[in-house]
């Protein structure tokens, strides 16, 4: 197998929270509870899970955008956690983000020119002010973004176009490397599927390697290579696409599988009670998901499984899965 | 006769010096009692302007410019703002998107359901009470009788948007209006809420106005859709019906947009360009520019609905549609 292009190892993240003037208790939230992934180039590598499973977490801690508490983050083979900011310079042209929502992660007054050329300015600071202006109209014409936008402002624009102006603007250094983080869930449906196609388009023209975090399991089907199903900071099952929607091996994959609403019909009539996330604060003993489970025994309650191989390939953190 | 039948509404805000621009362009809509049925469409459609319209709450500027609201034979827009005081909120109830929006972060979920128990009931203090814990039990929450203290920034998303349900069943109305319910909630979560919403509204006999831009959300619940584009009633009829065989152009790209009709790895179908905003309509369909059937009648005039759908070149045509009616 070929060298992943990037790894996480043991990856934690705490958030200290507000203490009590009074108390003398620190309460601590982990967002993140040892996470290891190895994404492959090429791939497209899901994340899904419910809000508050940590599945944004992991893709800021990867970009750099939080310090990891614990753990290592690696990008083709070198530790870029510890790295000094002038060390992880090159190295940040070669990772970029798209944003769930275009209204807010555009500035709305810098026209598109001055929105793609602030990347290449400021992690390419030997290109010349031609090559710059080069290097945008390039990236407009690859994301279907027209060149008489450069002089325009966000608001002109409707959420489609502005997804593609921040598609653009993560493309513009050119990177290997792209976290999208539900980058078309704030869009209308017939737009959805513009913007996935484009996202497709460049995987396949630029060879671009995706860390896609969506709560849209069937985003996920059409679009991914792998899946990670992460709950309450941990990986659950860690599958290819394919055999995550044909045999789901954890409960809780399962319980998401069956909550998307489905064209036949059919998943409201006897809906599972899928029970409420525990407080990530005070995360129950065990295995995170017991007290939602439906196959929980009282091992589930005790001894937290540990994220095992199970049959198909898959990954999967059950006592129970096969 | 029917419970609700809305006839060619319109709704216009007020633009530039005498100018006028309309977000409903003439929409026809007929429910039975007990009836589910879902509105469907992008934003800037028009679906949330139609159930404000219905409640008569479209706010200064804009204003009801034409059409009738007949709820029982009774012209919705005819009556006064207390008498529809009597209707709203009372015989028919609105659900919204966002709880954290909807419920008062000052007030405990107690005196919220009190405060919209009095307004519509003569009722006693421990009366009221009581009847507020029935309906929180019956909307699942559990320990009811605690709950009436806690304030609504103390429940989780899907605790707070069964709360919300719990006031919209309190005055037992014949009618709940639910926009985008669980549009802000996890998709565990909205499973919850939904086959909730289905269950009451099967049981108590209530009808349901589901506005989403969720085709499975609709599929899953509703008996009729209709859906709408520009302002308009594009397409209107049984659910199973339409979702099988789509006769507006619009309707079939929206479904086969969706990924789980495109293979793994194969494009998936795209509608090219967006819904153009109301003030910036095309002459003749407003979805002509986007659409592969369009010819030179469908830039020069609005299609009549007809056959179930609003176009000149359908794919099918649904038996015995008028719009929006069964």
């Amino acid at each position: 197998m070929s060298q992943p292009i990037v790894e996480t190892k043991g990856l934690e993240l705490r958030f200290p929270l507000p203490t009590h003037f009074l108390s003398r208790e620190k309460p601590v939230l982990h967002a993140l509870n040892g996470v290891d992934v190895a994404i492959r180039p090429g791939e497209s590598f899901c994340v899904v899970g419910e809000s508050g499973c940590g599945k944004t977490t992991l893709g800021r801690a990867i970009m750099g955008l939080l310090t990891p508490s614990a753990g290592e983050i690696d990008f083709e083979g070198r530790r870029i956690d510890t790295m000094g900011e002038a060390e992880r310079k090159p190295i940040r042209a070669e990772m970029q983000m798209v944003f769930q929502n275009p209204y807010a992660s555009l500035n709305p007054r810098r026209n598109v020119f001055e929105t793609l050329a602030e990347p290449i300015r400021h992690l390419m600071p030997e290109k010349s002010s031609r090559e710059v202006r080069a290097q945008v109209e390039a990236v407009l014409d690859a994301t279907g973004c027209d060149q008489s936008w450069q002089r325009r402002l966000p608001h002109e624009f409707s959420g489609g176009q502005r997804q593609r102006i921040a598609i653009a603007r993560a493309l513009v250094t050119n990177p290997a490397f792209i976290v999208a983080d539900e980058p078309i869930s704030a869009l209308d449906v017939s737009i959805q599927a513009q913007i996935l196609n484009l996202l497709n388009d460049l995987q396949a023209e630029r060879g671009l390697t995706y860390l896609f975090i969506t709560h849209d399991l069937s985003v996920v089907e059409h679009f991914g290579t792998r899946v990670a199903v992460m709950y309450l900071g941990r990986i659950m099952e860690l599958a290819e696409a394919e055999t995550i929607f044909r045999a789901p091996k954890h409960p809780y994959t399962q319980l998401l599988l069956d909550a998307i609403p489905k064209l036949e019909g059919g998943s409201f009539d006897n809906p599972r009670k899928p029970g409420e996330l525990p407080d990530p604060v005070n995360p129950p003993p065990g295995c995170p998901f017991a007290p939602r489970c439906h196959m929980a025994e009282a091992i589930c309650r005790q001894d937290r499984p540990e994220l095992r191989q199970v049959s198909d390939g898959t990954l999967a953190a059950c006592h129970f899965a096969e | 006769m029917a419970m609700l039948e809305v006839q060619d509404l319109h709704v216009a805000f007020p633009r530039g010096k005498a100018g006028e621009v309309e977000a409903l362009r003439g929409v026809n809509l007929t429910l039975e009692r007990g009836e589910r049925l879902g509105v469907v469409g992008e934003s800037g459609a028009g679906k949330s302007m139609l159930a404000f319209a219905i409640l008569n709450l479209i706010a200064e500027p804009g204003r009801v410019s034409q059409g009738r609201i007949m709820f029982h034979g009774e012209n919705l827009l005819d009556l006064s703002e207390r008498d529809i005081r009597g209707i709203r909120g009372n015989r028919i109830s609105m659900i919204f998107q966002d709880p954290m929006v909807t419920l008062n972060p000052v007030l405990t979920i107690g005196t919220q359901m009190m405060e919209t128990l009095k307004a519509h009931r003569k009722i006693s203090e421990t009366e009221a009470r009581r009847l507020c814990i029935a309906k929180l039990k019956e909307v699942a929450i559990p320990s009811a009788e605690s709950r009436l203290d806690a304030y609504p920034h103390e429940l989780s998303g899907g605790l707070r948007q069964r709360v919300v349900i719990a006031i919209a069943l309190l005055t037992d109305p014949e009618l709940i209006i639910a926009d985008e319910p669980t549009t802000a909630l996890d998709v565990t979560i909205q499973a919850e809420i939904m086959a909730l919403i289905l269950k009451l509204c099967r049981e108590n006999d209530v009808a349901l106005i589901l506005i989403t831009h969720d085709l499975g959300v609709v599929a899953e619940v509703t008996q009729r859709i209709m859906i709408m584009y520009a302002g308009l009633c594009v397409e209107a009829g049984p659910t199973r019906e339409i979702i099988d065989n789509p006769a507006h152009p619009y309707t079939a790209g929206l479904l086969r947009a969706l990924p789980q009709f495109a293979g793994r790895g194969t494009k998936l179908y795209q509608i090219p360009g967006a819904m153009p905003p109301i003030t910036a309509l095309p002459p003749g369909c407003a979805y002509h520019p986007r659409c592969e059937r369009a010819t030179e009648i469908c830039k020069q005039k609005i299609p009549p609905f007809e056959g179930g759908a609003a176009c000149y070149h359908p794919l099918t045509a649904h038996a015995t549609e008028t719009e929006a009616t069964s």
